[in-house]
């Protein structure tokens, strides 16, 4: 821990963001405006069938056009590289860049065009005749689990990836001694984060230098290794450009096999060749969609509303191929009791692939399904017991001074003041009045109700997960880096070593080695080297820069700190622990004498002779960040997750008109406490966007396959993402609980919102048609089947509706 | 075909095939970046441009259909290199952005309507921004901006090209 939060100069305070100025005036470098001599662009074909086999590909129409360079196919890929990496240990499941052989959803890339314009490739790509033979297919999950479904890859011998129970405290002795259970079951519908820029990469290959030099719009851990492991050429052959900036991710670009591609082509070709998705290419072959996934549930409980134990079954959809998916069912387990102080649980994950598109990694990687899960539980305890349901929450919440407070699947919570927020957040709204209000809306002829939802954000990811699912996987770090150089003028520059898709990590940074350092963070120059000049790294996900970035910028500076400390006080004749540094000078408080940064600075880069013996001249520090807490293998099925866990708290008031069924929010407040904030503009932006996004989830936003396999979501007029007009003026009350095992309290907040906003909104929809006698149990809740549902509600002996 | 565009003031020339695309043609044939394509079907504004003060869909013209129209892109609001506009100033001082990729339509946007209000509610900001998709924000920061710059525009009494006479429309 650092020094106390009332001496912060830059930590906490209102300081712009200085990313912001490239992109107002339209000067960010995105992918697509990496423009490289020579660069030849590339149009995919995509699957018209969900399963078949791929008879033949004739190309020779498209080969002849003018300006078409060349059409690639999955055999020729397949040969040349090998398979993407799986996340489990399943390596019949061979996920290539391109079909090889059969195709396994509609939408995935069969073979990709070369050309001298994406527009004459994609004008060659509809002249490749491609003779399918359709094969049985599978879309459900439930199907897909039975023994005679069509086997999305024989060789696997299943559509099983993942069946996997866990039992963590005494579920049969706690469930027998409970006097009530329910069950129930809900669905989270397969959605995504679907950023407004579309995955593109650009690759280059130099045979005499034996260098790939690749530009993407990439937010993916391990990716120079990824990239190397595949097209089987050194690590250090290898080098991500980091500077590219990221037109939104919020977790899917990871886009490998887009990599994989353009960079055998590159080599192919000897001539740089992007790759810019279309919206089509993105949504349907792009491999971004997010979890689909259903949950079965089974609480004990007692008349006070007290959960004992809980059993969860998750069966997630993962689409066609492995990649990383699974893994979502599994980085849940860290907060698979929420806030609560259930005592015992049974966990069943089960991922099986079928015929629709590759699964990404998603915003919270599975936590906010999970929590809409969870919270739903705890309204259904509410409505059984009739007690209100911010009450079962506050009487089943861990209490502060439980902390930190191991939970039975292994991972110790950090801390928190869950009643505290709860209290904030109730005394703002005035719940009396907002109740009230309700009645009015009723009183007027709407639909009115409250939803209300409690849940955590794990934050400052390590990948514990992946041990635990897969015991070939033994990694245990997760580290990410800073280094500082001073150079010969003074002047601070700080290198990070992952992208950025709008997370503020140069402001991050800067405020915090300028606060350890005590100079001015806007005179500290911030830069991504490319991954060959990196510290490792991993990238910035699972709400972890705050605290893993900005740890190790702290680290840094702190030892720059030291250093400049151990020259000033050498000048003096005194020991380190006799000097005082401040404002990036050094002080002999008793002599009177002082020496100031310049005058450091001078010494370090040009007066050896001045320097204590045995330290290096110069002035350059490093740290690589372990992540706090964890570190060790999973031992029993149990592991420590992340480290740290932000709490919120939402309350919504909802009305729906029941003639046209279309719910509208009146009023959003959040209780929100990630411990201390570093940039307060940032964590404010990131709770508001989350919510927008949980707000798509939770009503709008669905990949839909029709029954012929095809995707009918495939554009922003079937798929639809919240605007001005659906995301409400959102209230945020704050509270900080600073986490113990951070350097200044922090904790992560680039998921918060999107956790629990889906569970809040579906609560208040169902809290307003419970006086109908109906409920929704599957997100997302369009307004047409709100409609429908009130309107057959509502005619007399037409039966239950969901 | 030889295409004569007038854009941010200046006449520019360029050979252009008459199916491509405003949105292109300003990228590829004059180099302006700050344009972005997005979903390139007209929903989510990423790629929105002044065509005398008005905000269109780039990716829904085609670039000849542009001739004789003033066109403004995001680099046509700074004033100066490295200088920026009251309303980009006011998105930086609200945070009315995260990873800048539907920023500079949804600035085009405000600008457009901020030339024609002088004083705007929430909702005249909320139905100006409505057309333009950002994933990151929320919109919240972003009608913070809006409103911020128009109150400084306003307490500035800068002069504006589309209010009429008798200022609000």
């Amino acid at each position: 821990m650092s020094a106390d939060p009332a001496s912060f100069r830059f930590v906490s305070t209102n300081r712009r963001v200085r990313e912001d100025r490239r992109f107002v005036a339209g000067h960010g470098l995105f992918v697509a405006d990496v423009a490289l001599e020579g660069m030849l662009h590339v149009a995919v074909l995509p699957s018209q069938h969900p399963a078949a086999r791929i008879v033949s590909i004739d190309a020779s129409a498209a080969l002849a056009m003018p300006g078409v360079h060349y059409v690639l196919t999955g055999d020729e890929l397949a040969a040349a590289t090998d398979p993407l990496m799986n996340g489990l240990d399943t390596p019949r499941v061979k996920r290539h860049p391109l079909a090889v052989g059969q195709t396994r959803y509609a939408g995935e890339w069969v073979a990709a065009v070369v050309a001298d314009s994406r527009a004459l490739a994609e004008d060659a790509a509809e002249k490749i005749d491609v003779s399918y033979q359709p094969l049985p297919f599978v879309l459900n999950a439930e199907e897909a689990l039975k023994p005679d479904s069509p086997p999305v890859h024989p060789e696997h011998g299943s559509n099983v990836l993942l069946d996997r129970t866990f039992v963590w405290g005494e579920v049969d002795k706690h469930f027998a001694e409970c006097p009530r259970h329910l069950s129930f079951r809900v669905t989270w519908g397969r959605s995504s984060t679907v950023p407004i820029e579309t995955f593109g990469v650009a690759a280059s290959w130099d045979p005499w230098r034996e260098m790939l030099d690749v530009w993407a719009s990439i937010q993916m851990p391990k990716y120079p290794d990824q990239i190397a492991r595949a097209l089987r050429i050194p690590a250090n052959g290898v080098r991500v450009h980091q500077d590219v900036d990221v037109g939104g991710s919020y977790g899917v670009k990871r886009g490998i096999k887009q990599t994989v591609l353009v960079a055998h082509l590159a080599r192919r070709l000897g001539r740089p060749v992007r790759l810019i998705e279309d919206r089509l290419d993105n949504m349907a072959g792009g491999d971004a969609h997010g979890p689909d996934r259903i949950f079965d549930v089974e609480v004990a409980f007692d008349d006070d509303g007290i959960v004992k134990s809980m059993k969860m079954k998750a069966l997630d959809n993962a689409g066609a191929y492995a990649g990383r998916a699974p893994f979502q069912l599994g980085k849940p387990i860290g907060a698979i009791v929420g806030p609560y102080r259930i005592e015992s649980v049974q966990y069943r994950a089960q991922s099986v692939t079928t015929n629709k598109a590759v699964q990404e990694a998603v915003r919270g990687f599975g936590q906010a399904p999970t929590n809409y899960a969870i919270e739903t539980a705890i309204d259904k305890v509410a409505a059984a017991t009739g007690l209100p349901r911010i009450e079962v929450r506050r009487r089943n919440f861990i209490r502060s001074e439980q902390f930190p407070y191991l939970i039975p699947s292994g991972s110790t919570y950090d801390s928190g003041d869950y009643h505290t927020v709860v209290d904030k957040v109730l005394a703002h709204i005035d719940l009396d009045a907002m109740e009230k209000e309700r009645d009015r809306l009723r009183a007027t002829g709407l639909l009115a109700g409250i939803g209300v939802a409690a849940c955590l954000e794990p934050s400052g990811a390590n990948s514990a997960f992946e041990p635990l699912l897969n015991e070939k996987n033994t990694t245990t770090t997760w580290m990410d880096s800073c280094r500082i150089v001073v150079d010969g003028l003074g002047c601070v520059t700080v290198t990070i070593h992952n992208t950025s898709s709008g997370q503020g990590h140069e402001t991050l940074v800067s405020t915090v080695v300028g606060e350890v350092l005590q100079v001015d963070p806007d005179l500290i120059r911030v830069v991504r080297p490319d991954s060959l000049a990196c510290l490792p790294s991993n990238s910035p996900v699972g709400s972890r820069m705050a605290i893993m970035l900005g740890g190790a910028a702290f680290h840094a500076a702190q030892k720059l700190k030291a250093k400049l400390t151990r020259i000033g006080a050498h000048q003096f004749g005194l020991g380190e622990d006799k000097v005082v540094y401040a404002s990036g000078g050094v002080a002999d408080p008793a002599g009177n004498r002082q020496l100031g940064w310049a005058e450091l600075v001078n010494i370090a880069h040009r007066h050896y002779h001045l320097l204590p013996e045995g330290m290096e001249p110069g002035l350059e520090t490093t740290h690589v960040m372990q992540v706090p807490t964890g570190g060790t293998l999973p031992k029993d099925g149990r592991v420590q997750m992340y480290p740290c866990h932000s709490f919120e708290f939402h309350v919504v008031l909802m009305a729906i008109d029941p003639v046209i069924g279309k719910p509208e929010i009146r009023r959003y407040v959040i209780g929100h406490d990630c411990g201390t904030v570093i940039t307060p503009h940032i964590v404010r932006g990131m709770t508001l966007g989350g919510i927008a996004h949980g707000l798509g989830a939770a009503l709008l936003e669905e990949f839909v396959y029709n029954d012929e396999g095809q995707l009918i979501t495939q554009s922003f007029m079937d798929y639809l993402l919240p605007s001005a007009h659906e995301v409400p003026a959102v209230e945020i009350v704050h509270h900080c609980t600073p986490s113990p095992f951070t350097v200044f309290g922090q904790k992560g907040s680039g998921e918060s919102g999107y956790l629990g906003a889906p569970a809040a909104i579906s609560g208040a929809i169902n809290d307003c048609v419970a006086p109908l006698g109906i409920s929704f149990n599957k997100l997302p809740i369009r307004i047409a089947a709100i409609g429908d549902a009130i309107a057959k509600a509502q005619q007399p002996n037409q039966g239950q509706a969901t | 075909m030889m295409v004569d565009l007038r854009i941010n003031g200046t006449v520019r020339s360029a050979e252009l095939e008459p199916r491509k695309t405003l949105l292109d043609a300003l990228r590829e044939d004059f180099l302006l970046n700050g344009t972005h394509a997005g979903c390139e079907h007209g929903v989510c504004g990423a790629c929105t441009v002044l065509l005398d003060g008005e905000p269109v869909r780039s990716c829904l013209l085609f670039a000849v259909q542009a001739d004789g129209y003033e066109i403004t892109t995001i680099e046509g609001l700074a004033p100066a290199p490295g200088e920026l506009s009251v309303i980009q100033d006011a998105f930086c001082e609200t945070h009315g952005l995260q990873c800048g990729y539907c920023t500079p339509g949804m600035i085009l946007a405000a600008h457009a309507l901020l030339q024609q209000t002088v004083t705007p509610t929430r909702e005249e900001i909320v139905e100006a921004i409505s057309a333009n998709i950002c994933r990151c924000t929320g919109y919240g920061q972003i009608v913070e901006a809006v409103q911020f710059a128009a109150d400084r525009l306003r307490i500035a009494n800068t002069p504006r090209a589309l209010l009429s006479p008798g200022g609000s429309k």
